[in-house]
């Protein structure tokens, strides 16, 4: 339904963004212009240009090693924390350079939260506080009673509250990996970012635990703008409603799910989702 | 016929250094027991409540403890970690967290080398320094030195215990809008901290028999602990001084603290093992 609400003018910008005239309009949360990213001489990202749609889930796929993941972590300013990283182009956000000289990638980070491939919980934090961690620990000093509130609306919002309730001090590392790692998407809500980013969030997970995280980004696109990276096309085909095909750092083909997966236009495209490279 | 010969010979040889390796560690273990059985029965004679509640007697009187000089242990190691945790745990923190790699590579070198610096030589040091200047032993100058042992010991197992904390933690607090500094402090430092107390305890039972910086610098008192500007008693520097003292009186006296120095630091790395046995339950 999505792909017939945006239709045909929104992939025309998307393929361009340099000639949408408005940065600002509400149908992007992302607008990414010229974007190149190295590790130290190796050029990982060559010139992506790609509009994100608000409140929808969009997908990323593509062989191992085609730069979807370190694309999507200059998204939140993440791949300049890994040795060697840099990145040059811009990316806008609510008009918004994020990579001008004098934003703090720290603030955009609080606006754009990440989920990653493993579960990345504290063990020395309970469940509690593993959620909490995002607000007290950037604040100076916060009472559990103040906490308690935003805890709770994360959990459900995680689909784990119901789970978890009783064992709040529990341990962080006592829940099974499925737990786990909705307990770090309600702690990357708890922040109450506009944009999360999924970096192959699943690819650890069973079946059962994949389809519990399906629905559950299903349910966060009501509210937040979801971009995903993932192995499994089919998952791509379930949850998203645009797909991007990335090789080689490139982004090869970006149109709505349906058409990637049923007309794409492109033979490499073609060829990866057919099961004939990748 | 040949080859049946050539595998009996390396059986034979494979035997004769798996016996060798046993007597090997066999006398690594009769050192320890030999040494802990021979200041225990040397000692014990002499060890009573008196030993470590009654101050030093001149020569001739009976009795006399060894009160003073186990207060100043405690005070000598006490100072030297009020100077030497700061620093080495800070330093610690750089070099696993802020530090570049090549400046890293180079304050590990130097904290290495500072590890290896002979006792002795910290000793004239903390002398050329402190004492001269001061024109009097002390405590203080005793607490510099031991310090300066303990620096590198703390700051290398501190930096080895924050490195073994994954760096998925530290990227998951990144992409949360934690700043650089609370992430140390609140996930990095609190995943590592069994593994620092550890390297702490060990340092300190390092520095609690260290005899030979405190003849340049502590010397010894025989008023007591009179304060941190004046010299000051120490067990290992007692059992130097007892022992090769001509009184049998006093050479009983440095068994008695020989054995209390050796259940000190032995208590100490009891506890360092019940620490880290705890990290991996």
């Amino acid at each position: 339904m999505i792909n017939n609400m945006l239709g045909q003018t929104v992939r025309i910008e998307a393929a361009d963004p340099k000639h949408d005239g408005d940065k600002t309009t509400s149908k992007y949360a992302l607008t990414v212009e010229d974007l190149n990213a190295w590790y130290g001489n190796l050029m990982v990202i060559q010139n992506i240009s790609m509009g994100i749609g608000a409140q929808r889930i969009t997908a990323l796929i593509g062989p191992s090693g085609c730069g979807k993941s370190t694309f999507i972590r200059c998204l939140n300013r993440m791949h300049e924390v890994s040795e060697g990283g840099r990145v040059t182009g811009r990316v806008f956000m609510d008009g918004q350079d994020i990579y001008a000289p004098q934003v703090d990638p720290v603030s955009i980070r609080r606006r754009i939260g990440m989920v990653f491939q493993r579960a990345s919980v504290f063990p020395t934090m309970s469940i509690f506080g593993n959620v909490a961690s995002g607000i007290s620990l950037t604040r100076f000093w916060s009472r559990r009673r103040d906490l308690k509130d935003v805890v709770e609306r994360s959990l459900r919002k995680a689909a784990l509250w119901e789970e978890v309730k009783d064992k709040l001090d529990q341990p962080g590392a006592s829940l099974s990996g499925g737990q786990q790692q909705r307990l770090c998407i309600a702690r990357a809500i708890a922040i109450e970012p506009e944009i999360i980013l999924m970096d192959e969030p699943c690819s650890a997970l069973d079946p059962i635990s994949t389809l519990r995280i399906e629905e559950l980004m299903l349910e966060l696109k009501k509210d937040y703008t979801v971009v995903i990276v993932t192995h499994n096309m089919q998952q791509a085909a379930r949850v998203s409603a645009w797909t991007g095909f990335m090789l080689l750092g490139q982004l090869i083909e970006y149109a709505p799910t349906k058409e990637v997966f049923t007309v794409p236009k492109d033979k490499r495209t073609e060829d990866y989702i057919t099961g004939r490279f990748g | 016929m040949n080859e049946l010969n050539g595998y009996f010979r390396r059986k034979q040889f494979s035997r004769l250094m798996l016996v060798l390796c046993g007597i090997a560690t066999a006398v690594v273990i009769l050192v320890l027991i030999f040494i802990l059985g021979y200041t225990l029965v040397n000692g014990i004679s002499y060890l009573s409540l008196d030993f470590i509640t009654q101050p030093s007697k001149p020569v001739g009187e009976v009795g006399g403890g060894m009160r003073d000089d186990i207060y100043g242990t405690f005070i000598l190691v006490g100072l030297a970690s009020i100077i030497a945790l700061p620093v080495g745990l800070m330093a610690g923190i750089f070099l696993a967290e802020f530090a570049g790699p090549k400046a890293a590579s180079a304050i590990r070198f130097a904290a290495d080398i500072l590890a290896g610096v002979p006792s002795i030589i910290v000793g004239v040091f903390a002398y050329a320094i402190l004492v001269r200047p001061m024109h009097t032993y002390s405590a203080l100058s005793a607490g510099v030195a031991l310090a300066i042992i303990m620096i590198p010991v703390v700051a290398r197992t501190a930096e080895e215990s924050l490195r073994l904390v994954p760096n998925s933690q530290r990227e998951a607090a990144l992409a949360l809008g934690i700043s650089r500094w609370r992430i140390t402090l609140g996930v990095i430092v609190p995943g590592a901290v069994t593994g620092i107390v550890t390297g702490i305890m060990l340092a300190v039972a390092r520095i609690a028999g260290e005899t030979a910086p405190l003849i340049f610098t502590a010397l010894g008192s025989a008023f007591g602990v009179q304060g941190l500007a004046e010299p000051i008693g120490a067990l290992p520097l007692q059992i130097y001084r007892y022992a090769l003292s001509p009184y049998s009186d006093w050479q009983q006296q440095a068994w008695a603290a020989a054995f209390l120095l050796i259940i000190l630091v032995l208590g100490i790395n009891i506890s360092v093992r019940l620490v880290s046995s705890r990290r991996q339950k």
